[in-house]
């Protein structure tokens, strides 16, 4: 296969999760979304690293991963927080900080 | 051969992908996403990044997955309502714009690279030992940052997820160890200054004036309350000097 093949699956699934990031309502899902983005982005990532025939896009990718476990539990320790707190799981709704 | 799997696994990758955005019920994204993510790392095999790939199966689809279906479960995501109409539109305008701007940057790139099958393989490209030996040569300070970043991450979520009390919460909670039944003279701050000795003398004489013996009862209480000797029936000395 082409390794432009690659990349156009790689840009699908970063605009599937830009427009899920924009469209959900759900912090959890939206932290899905990111999920989504960042896979998007390892994807190109390792693709290029083929392209090039080095490893360090690879290592890039596994940083990416590092990146996103560290994301996924400072964002799900919060939706803990939320809901401890009775506050409704809805970014909509969320304005505590909102003065 | 490769392309056939290829096809595959990228429509499953995406499939997952659009399952993650339109599902309602938090949990079945969460399925659909291990599914993407699993998807996701056959295309990493067939691009020879087997390390990778490995660590996509264990980290991504083992362990923040489960991360997430434990979450999923106490938080109790029910179905949500729909977005708000105006994003409801332009989300999904924005991602076909992002799309076709990209696949515009993708056509008109002058990458030759992009039109080929990537570079010769050579023994061992993309394995553990390749990937380990860079990680701890070349790229041996983002290694160390990442694994800073982890701790980081790993303190930051037992900080924000403590079980954390609000005001209303200690109030009722001092409230109620006031007015626990407590045994006499265990050492509580009101007996340590004497005023426990005080109630129940007060509850064996019967009245503020007995206690005082005899002396009416509002001269008794300016002689309490300003700690003077000089009334005829001095106060218990304890109960003078203890109340001011």
């Amino acid at each position: 296969m082409a390794l432009g093949w690659y990349l156009a699956v790689s840009v699908l699934i970063f605009c599937i999760g830009a427009g899920g990031v924009m469209v959900r309502r759900n912090p959890l899902v939206i932290l899905l979304c990111l999920e989504l983005m960042l896979n998007a982005g390892n994807l190109a990532l390792v693709t290029f690293a083929r392209m090039h025939g080095g490893e360090a896009g690879q290592i890039f990718a596994l940083i990416v991963m590092v990146v996103a476990a560290c994301e996924v539990t400072v964002g799900l320790g919060l939706i803990v927080a939320i809901s401890r707190s009775n506050l409704p799981i809805d970014v909509d709704e969320l304005h505590e900080l909102n003065g | 051969m490769s392309a056939v799997l290829f096809f595959i696994a990228a429509i499953i990758a995406i499939i997952g992908a659009i399952g993650v955005v339109a599902l309602r019920n938090p949990l079945y994204a969460v399925l659909s996403l291990v599914c993407h993510l699993v998807a996701l790392a056959a295309l990493f095999l067939l691009l020879r990044a087997e390390f990778v790939a490995a660590a996509q199966v264990v980290v991504y689809a083992g362990a923040v997955m489960v991360l997430y279906v434990f979450v999923v479960a106490y938080v109790g995501g029910g179905d949500e309502v729909a977005a708000g109409s105006a994003l409801r539109i332009l989300g999904p305008l924005f991602a076909v714009a992002l799309s076709i701007e990209l696949f515009i940057a993708m056509l008109g790139t002058g990458l030759s690279g992009i039109k080929g099958h990537g570079a010769p393989y050579r023994y061992g490209f993309g394995d553990p030992e390749h990937i380990g030996k860079l990680f701890l040569t070349d790229y041996l300070f983002a290694f160390e940052v990442a694994s800073l970043l982890l701790l980081v991450a790993a303190i930051g979520a037992i900080v924000l997820a403590r079980r954390r009390r609000g005001l209303e919460d200690d109030e009722r909670d001092f409230a109620a160890v006031r007015a626990a039944p407590r045994p006499a003279y265990t050492g509580t701050l009101a007996e340590a200054v004497g005023v426990r000795r005080v109630l129940d003398q007060l509850e064996q004489a019967g009245s503020v004036t007995e206690l005082m013996g005899g002396v009416p009862q509002d001269k008794a209480m300016t002689a309490t309350v300003l700690g003077s000797r000089d009334t005829k029936e001095p106060a218990p000395a304890d109960s003078g000097e203890e109340q001011s």
